[in-house]
């Protein structure tokens, strides 16, 4: 792999890093760990920390894909791989 | 109308639909359907892979299993969305652009060795026959209804209609006879789910009703329903956990990678295409599953609180629960109830002889409830529903007209037949092609690999038949096995062939092997030996969960690690694979230079 493609796979890698970090805490961190302390918050009729196990954290799923796919769209650009 | 005739109508006139979808499609692809260079719209595919993917144990089981876990029944909510952001990050673009149209495939290619493939397909059907398993379940609660008769012998008559739907096939594959059923499914789903949350909120958008109060108090419907089950014996509503966090940690984990390494939904992602429509597909496609499943913990907590509202007056009252009149009469039960005993998923059993239906959680430890069930001389829980009929009885529970019963009957029917037929199509595949023809006769002729397809269908729809008559547990439980075995086998090979170069065959085959086996190893002796009753062997591991109060169906998480951890120590101490498969890993990174795929074979 040459030195523009080196760069790319790196950049890639810090993209998975970043959009798994958010999907991990969300699902593991918000949904589960601290479910708890968030029931204490409550939003509407839902206790905060339920409301994330069994709602929020699949709104935030979708807007991931999403942002993950637009954000890779950009790299495939910038370091000219995108498909032709 | 009689229920019964209305329903026949319902799942006729459905039946029309897709078929008829499916010739005018046919007709259409001659001209300038699929022709016209683009493909399907990445929107159209990711309907078609909702209906896809939304099986018996969507449809039919999982919002009963909230039902009855509360909280905890959320692993099943993120774990089977949180798995496509896995597939869309880490699978879905690299697999596109590799381009092979089956895992074992890929796995042939990348790992450039033919054991591997039959490893891979080893892996690929174990995983699909334990998950057919839990589609029959789902079939036979679906047929038992349907036709009103008893659970086995829906079971019987599903294997017939499946059989005949598989081998018959024109529907499966065929994007919009997919995006029909999707139609069909999600307003089967989301109608009743509108209706009831609107009785009981005022606000008929689902997904807030469960974040609503009750009409015309100002309880929330989530703390009124908190306050009924405790009071019952049973555990608060939105704090109940499946055994530990730590369960319902892994568990989800190992949902979510299960998906992510499930092969009959990554093949939809080989179609696509471009790499970059690889990737925002999964995220269409997680758009048309989440209107279901955001909808599922409403229909949920909904059907529990109407539930225990049927039997018992007190509850919508505010009376006092331990009442002898508050319980329902038997003789007054309603018409819904006597239509399930038929199917016996639903029984009652008069214990303390009082002709009266008492319905709570005769095992509590919660000192009060057990003080005010001992004081109303109650002899034991008289009820008994399994958990798989609530999304098919909850309108009938509600009392919605009949056309709505009977709409959920044909998205139930639409559920469990799509599904298996498309799993018994990959086993067919899998074992015609990629093992047959592949590996061990590679003169078969396409005749004779037909044939074989043929017969592996007929053979594992006999053996989840009756494997499904004593399931291992509800169909969405049994389905999260074989999301665990997935997960334990097939994700960490697709993972470690694109994000390490270094991997080699012998790291890849023993990482499944091992992988698999002690997966299987845990799930037998919890299930019995390929699922058979009687053959558990709980001693042998100490007791039922014993590995950190772990169950079965979360223990795909570590099957994983033990596949991840394997393949890394074995293929550091063997020769690092050829030249040529570390150019390709490199190639496969990159978007460019993509090609169609054709030769689906």
């Amino acid at each position: 792999m040459d030195k523009s493609g080196q760069a790319y796979w790196f950049a890639v890698l810090k993209l998975l890093a970043i959009i798994l970090g958010i999907w991990f805490f969300v699902a593991y961190g918000l949904g589960i760990i601290f479910a708890s302390a968030l029931n204490n918050i409550h939003v509407g009729g839902y206790p905060l920390g339920f409301w994330f196990a069994h709602q929020g954290s699949m709104y935030i799923f979708i807007a991931l894909i999403f942002i993950y796919a637009k954000l890779m769209g950009q790299l495939d650009k910038k370091f000219d791989v995108h498909e032709q | 109308m009689d229920l019964q005739i209305l329903t026949y109508l319902v799942v006729g006139a459905t039946f029309a639909l897709y078929i008829g979808i499916a010739v005018w499609a046919r007709a259409g692809s001659t001209s300038d359907f699929y022709v016209a260079g683009g493909g399907v719209h990445p929107v159209t595919n990711g309907m078609a892979t909702a209906a896809d993917w939304m099986s018996a144990a969507s449809f039919i089981s999982m919002a009963g299993l909230i039902s009855n876990m509360g909280y905890g029944g959320g692993l099943f909510l993120m774990g089977w969305t949180g798995g496509y952001v896995l597939m869309a990050c880490l699978l879905a673009p690299y697999l596109r652009k590799f381009g092979k149209f089956t895992v074992p495939a890929f796995v042939a290619d990348r790992y450039y060795s033919k054991t591997a493939a039959a490893v891979a397909v080893i892996c690929l059907l174990t995983m699909s026959i334990t998950y057919i398993i839990g589609q029959m379940t789902g079939v036979g609660v679906t047929f038992s209804r349907f036709l009103g008769v008893s659970n086995e012998m829906g079971i019987y008559l599903g294997m017939g209609i499946v059989f005949c739907y598989a081998v018959f096939g024109g529907m499966k594959g065929i994007t919009y006879t997919q995006v029909a059923q999707y139609c069909v499914l999600i307003s089967a789903y989301t109608i009743p789910a509108i209706f009831i949350s609107f009785q009981l909120t005022g606000i008929p958008i689902p997904q807030f009703g469960l974040g609503g109060t009750m009409v015309g108090t100002d309880v929330s419907l989530l703390a009124k329903l908190d306050q009924v089950v405790t009071d019952l014996g049973f555990s608060q509503y939105t704090t109940a956990l499946p055994g530990s966090k730590l369960n319902m940690f892994v568990y989800t984990i190992s949902l979510m990678i299960g998906t992510a390494g499930l092969p009959h939904v990554i093949i939809r992602f080989f179609t696509v295409p471009t790499v970059a429509a690889a990737r925002s597909s999964a995220g269409w496609a997680l758009v048309f599953i989440a209107i279901l499943y955001t909808t599922a913990p409403a229909v949920a907590a909904m059907a529990r609180l109407n539930l225990h509202a049927t039997v018992n007056t007190a509850v919508m009252s505010g009376g006092d629960m331990f009442a002898a009149e508050s319980s329902l009469k038997h003789e007054d039960r309603p018409a819904w109830m006597k239509r399930w005993e038929v199917t016996g998923l639903l029984k009652w059993e008069d214990k303390n002889g009082d002709g009266r239906i008492q319905y709570y959680n005769d095992k509590t430890t919660n000192p009060t409830a057990q003080a005010n069930i001992a004081a109303a001389g109650w002899a034991g829980n008289e009820l008994s529903v399994n958990a798989d009929i609530i999304v098919l009885a909850n309108p009938e529970i509600a009392l919605l007209p009949n056309w709505v019963i009977a709409l959920v009957a044909a998205g139930g029917v639409a559920a469990a037949l799509s599904t298996a037929a498309g799993l018994l199509l990959a086993i067919s595949s899998a074992i015609s092609h990629d093992l047959l023809k592949k590996i061990w006769m590679p003169d078969l002729s396409e005749k004779g690999e037909l044939m074989a397809g043929k017969v592996a269908m007929a053979g594992s729809i006999v053996v989840a038949g009756y494997l499904g008559l004593n399931p291992p547990g509800f169909a969405a439980g049994t389905v999260a096995l074989a999301f665990g075995i997935a997960a334990s086998s097939i994700f960490p090979v697709l993972m470690m062939g694109i994000f390490n170069k270094r991997m080699n065959k012998e790291g890849a085959i023993a990482g499944m092997l091992c992988g698999l086996g002690i997966t299987l190893f845990y799930v037998f002796a919890h299930k019995g030996i390929f699922f058979i009753k009687g053959t558990e062997y709980l001693g042998l591991i100490g007791g039922a969960n014993s590995f950190f109060g772990i169950t079965p169906e979360a223990f795909g998480t570590i099957g994983a690690l033990v596949n991840f951890g394997t393949a890394y120590v074995v293929s550091k101490f063997t020769p690092a694979p050829p030249e040529h498969i570390q150019k390709l890993v490199e190639d496969v990174r990159t978007p460019r230079g993509s090609k169609a795929i054709s030769g689906a074979h």
